[in-house]
């Protein structure tokens, strides 16, 4: 599993000392120091080396979906506590203070909304929430997502961010939902819907084993961590540095994984001409 | 990666009892007394290794899933199989030897048999790299299932995975990717699975070839989301944590029976499987056969519909009568 740091322009998370809060911002790929509100402007892009940085789900949706056409369906699931999971905390603590960290109830939004005029099926992971991770209500909601999807013969899109992929704390269940959203994901395909799959950072281990690889056309966003197993893993098991580059969106572009990479100001176009030619 | 445990701590006592046996049974000629000294001892070495297999640690339980001697799937396939034809190869990269694909004939019925595989010798664990698959290990295994299923050969799958192998040209080659497809694929393919976790079930490298009508465990696998000491690494800072973890991560046979993640336990002979393959092989083929019976000569379309509700219900979580909007 890998980490990585999420940090939203104006998210007000980490204040840096020394600098007025939420004003100015390090960027994790030039390290210049960039204004926040110019960031923002350009979608969460460094303006100086097009760095994407990490966007909230909400925010997320208010890039690509038409304004105010955003319908969250499934709202009313809430994680819970199978395995009475206990490391340094309890898995029950963490949720309720990720919730308030995060104002989220957990690490995916689902709904339907509008791209430039079109209904598509929307979900987007948030890697705030627990690394993003997949529990049951991830898998729950993205897999009704699919369903409906299939049954309103919706075009799906999903953006993923997740740094861990399965939680752990939900052990062999989480492991599960990968095989229930796989799934739904084949019934979709069968009825010959169109799944976008676009990967952002980072994109790894069981939520790019399952969902996020299954896209009929899969997208990418520029300079993002994306595998299966987390760097760190891989240099403990193999002990010898890795390559330049390994595991960016660029390395997938190509070895031939993904079918573009594109910034976040296209996203949405690109998207909607995706649509235009399948027909959907 | 797992270690191979040569001797277990735990099974101490066990060990002495039976280096004790070996020695007396040895003598040629043995009196009355010795006899006796030996029921004695048979009668103890039960007791202990009852005692000693009834209260295995979650953590046990990952060092006798990973025992040496643990059966493999090779082992099963000359035990509990009539026959075992190879099918080599992805048709595309490679071959890889952590995963062993093929026709097989078990009872009356004509199967495929989809196995990962670790290797006893050194020599054979490094061919198999520990029972960790490439790519191409998945690749292979989804070509041979689709050739199943083309033909109506049921699957059978036996899960024994550390995990899948986490390296530079396991990336390069798609892990992601292949482990997604063989799930997806599994959930609709129009042939009988019935997917068996020997020994670990290694997360997602398990998982990727676990989509079945039926899913089972023997009674000392583990089937995880991640390894304890992995788990161990990230959430406790250190791996030496691993028990902890393990305690944590409720991946034993009965938990996943009490998850309703699998549906039967198959239970091993005392002391292990490692202590009896015969036994245990013969129990694995009553278990296949039974379901291959159930399951054989249902209409395809209603097999279908009932693998994908069996993954569907699987997850808990709580659903407030209000349902929000954003």
């Amino acid at each position: 599993m890998a980490q990585t740091e999420s940090k939203a322009p104006g998210s007000g998370k980490r204040p840096k000392r020394g600098v007025p809060e939420g004003l100015w911002q390090k960027c994790p790929g030039c390290r210049s120091t960039i204004y926040i509100k110019e960031a923002q402007a350009l979608l969460g892009v460094c303006p100086k080396c097009n760095y994407h940085f990490y966007v909230p789900a909400l925010e997320r949706i208010r890039q690509v979906l038409d304004e105010g056409t955003f319908e969250e369906w499934d709202a009313n699931l809430r994680p819970t506590d199978p395995l009475e999971f206990k490391d340094q905390k309890a898995y029950r603590d963490r949720l309720v203070s990720e919730q308030k960290r995060t104002g989220l109830t957990d690490a995916v939004i689902t709904g339907c909304g509008m791209i430039r005029a079109r209904r598509v099926a929307f979900g987007v992971t948030d890697s705030a929430f627990i690394m993003g991770s997949m529990g049951s209500v991830v898998g729950e909601r993205l897999t009704r997502l699919v369903e409906r999807a299939t049954a309103e013969n919706l075009p799906l899109i999903i953006v993923s961010g997740s740094g861990g992929g399965a939680r752990m704390h939900e052990g062999i269940l989480s492991l599960m939902q990968m095989a229930k959203v796989s799934a739904a994901l084949a019934k979709y395909d069968s009825a010959g819907g169109l799944f976008i799959s676009v990967l952002t950072n980072p994109t790894m281990g069981g939520v790019a084993a399952s969902f996020a690889s299954l896209g009929d056309v899969i997208f990418a966003e520029p300079k993002a961590l994306i595998g299966f197993a987390g760097p760190r893993t891989i240099k403990e098991t193999i002990r010898i540095e890795l390559p330049k580059g390994f595991q960016t969106s660029e390395f997938l572009l190509e070895h031939g994984y993904i079918d573009r990479i594109v910034t976040r100001d296209k996203l949405k176009s690109e998207i909607a001409r995706v649509i235009d030619y399948c027909g959907k | 990666m797992s270690s191979a445990q040569t001797s277990l701590a735990f099974e101490q006592p066990i060990l002495e009892l039976e280096g004790q046996i070996r020695v007396l049974e040895q003598s040629v000629d043995r009196p009355p007394e010795v006899e006796e000294r030996l029921r004695h001892l048979r009668r103890e070495l039960g007791d202990v290794i009852k005692q000693v297999y009834s209260n295995l640690t979650p953590w046990q339980t990952v060092e006798v899933a990973r025992h040496k001697d643990r059966p493999y799937s090779s082992d099963y396939l000359s035990l509990a199989f009539d026959e075992f034809m190879e099918m080599h190869g992805d048709k595309h990269f490679g071959d890889d030897r952590a995963v062993l694909t093929g026709f097989a004939k078990i009872d009356r019925y004509k199967v495929l048999v989809v196995g990962q595989q670790k290797g006893r010798t050194v020599k054979e664990r490094a061919a198999c790299n520990f029972g960790c698959p490439q790519p191409e290990g998945y690749r292979k295994a989804m070509a041979k299932m689709r050739m199943a299923a083309k033909y109506r050969l049921p699957i059978i799958t036996f899960i024994d995975t550390p995990g899948a192998y986490p390296g530079v040209g396991a990336e390069e080659r798609g892990q992601a990717l292949v482990i997604a497809q063989s799930m997806f694929e599994m959930s609709r393919l129009e042939t009988p699975i019935i997917c068996v976790v020997i020994g670990e079930g290694g997360s997602g490298g398990a998982l990727g070839i676990g989509v079945g009508d039926r899913v089972a465990m023997l009674q000392h696998s583990y089937y995880s989301v991640i390894s304890p000491e992995g788990c161990a690494g990230i959430l406790w800072k250190s791996r030496g944590y691993r028990e902890q973890a393990a305690q944590a991560l409720r991946f034993t046979s009965a938990d996943l029976l009490r998850f309703r993640v699998i549906d039967a336990i198959l239970d091993e002979p005392a002391g292990g499987a490692h202590r009896d393959h015969h036994t245990m092989a013969a129990r694995l083929k009553q278990y296949l056969v039974r379901q291959l019976r159930e399951l054989v000569g249902q209409p395809v379309d209603q097999l279908i519909a009932a693998r994908y509700e069996k993954f569907r219900r699987m997850g808990v979580f709580l659903e407030q009568a209000t349902t929000g909007t954003a």
